[in-house]
């Protein structure tokens, strides 16, 4: 028997996923409903978009109006939602390759303008669906089918590329650090404007197996001992910081909308005349 | 000797690229392709090439990295399918105008929507008017003798075009057949080197390539770059003159079987003629007189010689693989039955949408097709000309 919150939120005669053995995303997928379920929302006011790959069938097994699209482009269709029917909560799943490479520019746009939209990026570090080439945050010399002596190029920082780009709402987390996922994206749904939520989802048919980082239960160990909450970074030495990297909210900052701005200079034009 | 080797149809097209060794390589990952610029790129990590691999962000930047290298007279290939194909749309019709021979791996996939990533040719036919000469591919075999013949079409300086390679996405592609290689130093004599006539960063001739072009002069360039797809067909049937002095293996703009004194025949295109010999040989132990052509070049299209070589036929069934949604039945029934229109008129003509989707395609559904079009001959009667096999109505 499915749980109370799969029963209610998940489209049960659609599972099991199709996702492989020890992949993150489902316990990602789960902590979405799960911050959904926090945040009180109206199931019917939820429409969940995706492009393509291995995140994007997450909306397959999600009972929501939810909208499948191409791949990298899952943002500028949520945007033509969210433009449509500003009352919704509009909630993107995307990956590293979807968001960050193909749809990079959407990405950058999507947080430059502040849209009430919230994205959960599952960050595997590697285009999984295709079979493992190295996508923009593979890190550095490390391997991917298409880099079998390690990748060359920098990855992206992808709280900070939001961050920077001009979303109001940024945090990351793991698929091991469930709890803190569940509430980072209940987080991001109440706030107005963009938020990027990061997730961190082992993919051990790939990255892990090209990159040696042992099974899906090493790099579930490897995410609990090395993630930092950045609350407690601060009292922490630079030494003892050293090969970690930080989860946690990183920004939370709200600022106008980008609908309803729009919605204000419709009033506003409409008075004038 | 000829090298025996079993491979995939994704895997031939790798080994034919190893082979040519190309300049540049941009490709982008998308089933059912990916395999292609993944083999690729191991060749390329292990030394075996001298290309240098570019991993893109997407196939618009593949197209595009493409073009620069072909312009800065590099010689250059890529792969991908379907909705890859879609996003590079806007870079294919200005690698042909620019008249620059890069060679394209097609493995076709059905284009979005419905997401799908099973075959049928709605991809590649979309593309048919970009200015691209397009190959298409039964088996793993003609893929791989393909794409050594395209980039030798391509290059020829009556010709400058660029050239799709088009074989059926997982029924080939992904497929394991008994293949026959040629050893590197032949196919290294047969393709030969690029050696552009103009090119960018040349130091004795600085060129401006892509600039506007504006009423003036357009419509020559136009009428320019539609003249090499017309030398393309002479330049098409030389080199395949050539490939059978090397190899043995005949090829021609298309595949006549069994068609010769054929009174029903069909028209078909890639892996599903496979399953049409083995009707055609069936029905013919019957002796039905039943045939079938097989396209090879969709362009530049063989108009005149399809309709030479239908001629004679009583009924005719073109096989589309691609939904024309109230055209002429699929691009392909439209092409034939313009081709036939005041050459060989006459030919009772019916158009069958099959396959898509991946939509499996059996013999049976073959040989269906054959008795339809008896049942017409007998009759004399065509009915609905415009028709659908395997979907469920």
């Amino acid at each position: 028997m499915p749980s109370a919150l799969v029963e209610k939120y998940f489209r049960a005669d659609k599972l099991p996923q199709i996702w492989c053995p020890g992949c993150g995303h489902g316990i990602v997928t789960r902590a979405i409903a799960a911050a959904i379920e926090k945040a009180g929302l109206d199931k019917d006011k939820v429409c969940v978009v995706s492009g393509i790959g291995c995140s994007s069938r997450a909306p397959g097994y999600l009972d929501f109006n939810t909208l499948h699209t191409t791949h990298g482009r899952a943002l500028a269709f949520a945007t033509g939602v969210k433009l449509a029917h500003p009352e919704l909560k509009v909630i993107v799943i995307t990956g590293d390759g979807d968001c960050t490479a193909i749809g990079g520019n959407h990405f950058i746009h999507a947080c430059r303008r502040n849209i009430g939209i919230t994205t959960i990026l599952y960050n595997n570090n590697i285009y999984g669906m295709t079979g493992g080439q190295y996508s923009p945050t593979t890190p550095k010399f490390e391997k991917g089918t298409t880099a079998p002596y390690g990748n060359i190029d920098k990855a992206f920082d992808v709280c900070n590329l939001a961050s920077s780009a001009g979303a109001t709402y940024v945090g990351r987390s793991t698929a091991y650090h469930a709890a803190l996922l569940t509430s980072l994206v209940q987080n991001g749904l109440n706030n107005d404007g963009f938020s990027l939520i990061e997730a961190i989802s082992g993919c051990p048919t790939y990255y892990g197996r090209k990159n040696k980082k042992g099974d899906a239960v090493n790099m579930m160990e490897w995410y609990k001992n090395h993630a930092v909450n950045i609350a407690a970074a601060s009292k922490m030495t630079p030494e003892a910081l050293e090969g970690k990297f930080l989860i946690g909210e990183f920004k939370n900052s709200p600022e106008p909308e980008y609908t309803s701005e729009y919605q204000k200079i419709i009033d506003r034009m409409k008075k004038e005349r | 000797m000829p090298i025996r080797e079993r491979l995939s149809g994704n895997e031939a097209i790798a080994v034919a690229m190893r082979q040519i060794n190309p300049d540049v390589v941009a490709a982008f990952p998308i089933t059912p392709s990916t395999e292609i610029p993944q083999y690729f790129s191991q060749f390329v990590a292990n030394g075996e090439v001298e290309t240098e691999f570019v991993a893109v962000e997407s196939e618009h930047s593949a197209m595009s990295a493409c073009v620069g290298a072909q312009a800065a007279g590099g010689r250059t290939m890529t792969a991908t399918s379907a909705n890859g194909l879609a996003l590079m749309w806007e870079v294919l019709y200005i690698a042909a105008a620019m008249k620059l021979p890069v060679t394209m791996a097609c493995v076709n996939r059905a284009l979005s929507g419905p997401l799908n990533i099973h075959n049928d040719h709605s991809d590649s036919m979309g593309a048919r008017d970009s200015g691209w000469i397009q190959l298409y591919s039964e088996n793993n075999q003609e893929a791989y003798d393909n794409m050594l013949q395209a980039t030798r079409i391509g290059e020829h300086k009556d010709v400058m075009l660029p050239v799709m390679v088009c074989q059926d996405g997982f029924i080939t592609s992904h497929a394991v057949e008994n293949i026959e290689l040629l050893e590197d130093d032949k196919i290294k004599a047969f393709v030969g080197e690029y050696k552009p006539e103009h090119y960018l960063m040349n130091p004795k001739e600085k060129i401006a390539v892509g600039p506007l072009d504006l009423p003036a002069h357009c419509f020559e360039h136009k009428r320019e770059q539609a003249q090499s797809m017309i030398n393309a067909k002479k330049v098409i049937l030389d080199i395949a003159v050539e490939f059978e002095k090397l190899t043995g293996r005949k090829y021609d703009l298309f595949e006549s079987y069994k068609l010769q004194d054929a009174e029903v025949a069909i028209v078909i295109i890639n892996s599903t003629a496979g399953t049409a010999k083995t009707v055609v040989d069936k029905l013919r132990e019957e002796g039905v007189k039943a045939g079938l052509l097989k396209i090879r070049v969709f362009r530049p299209f063989p108009s005149n010689e399809i309709a030479d070589a239908l001629r004679h036929v009583k009924v005719l069934a073109v096989m589309d693989k691609a939904e024309g949604f109230s055209a002429v039945g699929g691009p392909l029934n439209a092409d034939i039955r313009a081709a036939l229109y005041g050459n060989a008129d006459g030919i009772k003509t019916v158009n069958y949408i099959y396959g898509l989707g991946g939509r499996d395609v059996r013999s049976d559904d073959i040989e269906t097709v054959y008795r339809d079009l008896l049942e017409i001959q007998k009759t004399g009667k065509v009915g609905a000309d415009y028709r659908y096999i395997g979907v469920r109505e």
